[in-house]
């Protein structure tokens, strides 16, 4: 297998803290007030990038997931597994800044109505459960194989809890994505783009500095077993 | 034609382990008279409709849970799992006949508590009754599956509630919905679509459950 080229993490880690930076400079500075929400509005940059973050991390802990199963990668199941670590952990931060923005402009903290933050509890529930099903397993090929499986489910419960929740709902959700393209433009756009490019790419520096770390350390418990 | 022989002969042996040894059916049919008893103080004055049909579908849910959760027992306890393995059979035969054995024992203690609600508290409808079948494929289907994957685990039967009620907040979404709205067609084509896709993801990735 040919080795193919990656970025290296300093350059990575640099441009996650200037895209950042740049990204809180656009939100802040940049971007428009709400005509109708005001200067809280700009809660939307953050809350929305970070929940597509979240699930480009969880899809890529399912393509991972699927490597596994499928070609017996032996990196994949490590790979599959810190892509829905960093998946929760941005999946906290949406459930967060979701709670705060609903608190902010419909004046409560959690609304059962609002079904994009029901699916984020559902899946954040189940993935989760993700993680006491893999600490609950000996390392070996059985924990790869059970973790991977239950990794795709979860490609499948996303859409048929969104469908669930559709089913259920009453919605006052904003819709930022009809289909006749964004519901925006402008500066508004731009600012998003940034955000969205910054959370993204903050996530895989964040992916690689685990996934390295996870690496070393299997290494090292290798060449300790060699030794001892 | 000797999938279906496979299958046939492992989900015989289970319901005949169970009329032979009586586990895991008196307990369901007990846990679920008693759930309603306690719901009827857990709700003081006398509950809505709409009120005790999300009750019974916590009961329904539950009631499963403690049948799935025994599915696996004897099969760790004896170490057949591993014969099963051996056997040769596609290993998705041994997913599928203990879901319909796991569904023989749902169904027949359903057929006690629906009458039992009827009787504590309000009529049971022709529309709950499609949800209740078609719930219960989609319950069997996932929670089998994930029982065998609970019981290969350090927790055991502990982490198959954690895996399950996940998975479940569809079923209880479309089965809520079919037993309170007017026209359920919508609801109950839900569940029949997530038992379709849950059931065929089931028997396809069941292989790497069991296999080392």
């Amino acid at each position: 297998m040919g080795r193919t080229f990656r970025i290296p993490l300093p350059a990575l880690a640099v441009s996650s803290l200037v895209l950042v930076t740049t990204a809180l400079a656009f939100v802040f500075f940049v971007a428009p007030d709400d005509a109708n929400q005001g200067f809280s509005q700009r809660i939307f940059y953050f809350h929305v990038s970070i929940a597509i973050t979240a699930y480009a991390c969880f899809a890529g802990g399912a393509w991972n997931a699927f490597r596994h199963l499928w070609k017996r990668d032996p990196r994949a199941d490590l790979a599959s597994y810190v892509c829905v670590h960093q998946g929760l952990i941005f999946g906290t931060l949406v459930l967060l800044t979701g709670s705060i923005w609903a608190k902010i402009s419909w004046g409560h903290w959690w609304l059962w109505s609002e079904d994009q933050l029901v699916l984020f509890l559902v899946l954040f529930l189940f993935y989760c459960a993700y993680f006491m099903l893999r600490f609950s397993l000996d390392p070996g090929p059985q924990r790869a194989n059970l973790s991977a499986v239950y990794a795709l489910f979860g490609v499948v419960l996303i859409p048929v809890s969104f469908a669930a929740i559709r089913l259920a709902k009453g919605l006052i959700h904003p819709v930022l994505f009809t289909r006749h393209g964004p519901n925006f433009g402008g500066w508004i756009l731009v600012t998003y783009c940034v955000a969205q490019t910054a959370m993204l790419v903050l996530a895989y520096t964040l992916y690689r500095l685990e996934l390295g770390g996870k690496r070393l350390d299997l290494r090292l418990r290798d060449l300790r077993e060699v030794l001892a | 034609m000797s999938y279906v022989r496979d299958v046939g002969a492992l989900a015989r042996k289970d319901l005949l382990l169970e009329l032979r040894a009586r586990d895991t059916l008196p307990a369901m049919l007990l846990f679920v008279a008693a759930v309603f008893v306690v719901f009827h103080f857990a709700l003081p004055g006398t509950p809505s409709r709409l009120e005790t049909s999300g009750l019974l579908w916590v009961a329904i849910l539950f009631t499963a849970l403690l049948g799935l959760g025994r599915a696996f027992v004897p099969e760790r306890e004896q170490g057949t799992l591993d014969g099963l393995v051996l056997a040769p059979c596609d290993r998705s035969a041994i997913w599928l006949a203990k879901s319909l054995a796991t569904l023989a024992f749902l169904v027949a203690a359903e057929v006690v508590a629906l009458p039992l609600y009827a009787l504590f508290f309000h009529r049971v409808g022709g529309a709950t009754v499609a949800a209740v079948a078609l719930a219960d494929i989609g319950i069997c289907a996932v929670g089998t599956f994930l029982g065998a994957m609970a019981v290969a685990t350090r927790a055991r039967d502990l982490l198959l509630p954690l895996l399950f009620l996940p998975l479940a907040v569809p079923i209880v979404v479309g089965a809520v919905g079919a037993s309170v709205v007017v026209s359920p067609g919508r609801y109950l084509g839900f569940l029949a679509l997530y038992d379709l896709l849950f059931a065929v993801v089931c028997w396809a990735s069941f292989e790497y459950v069991v296999a080392e």
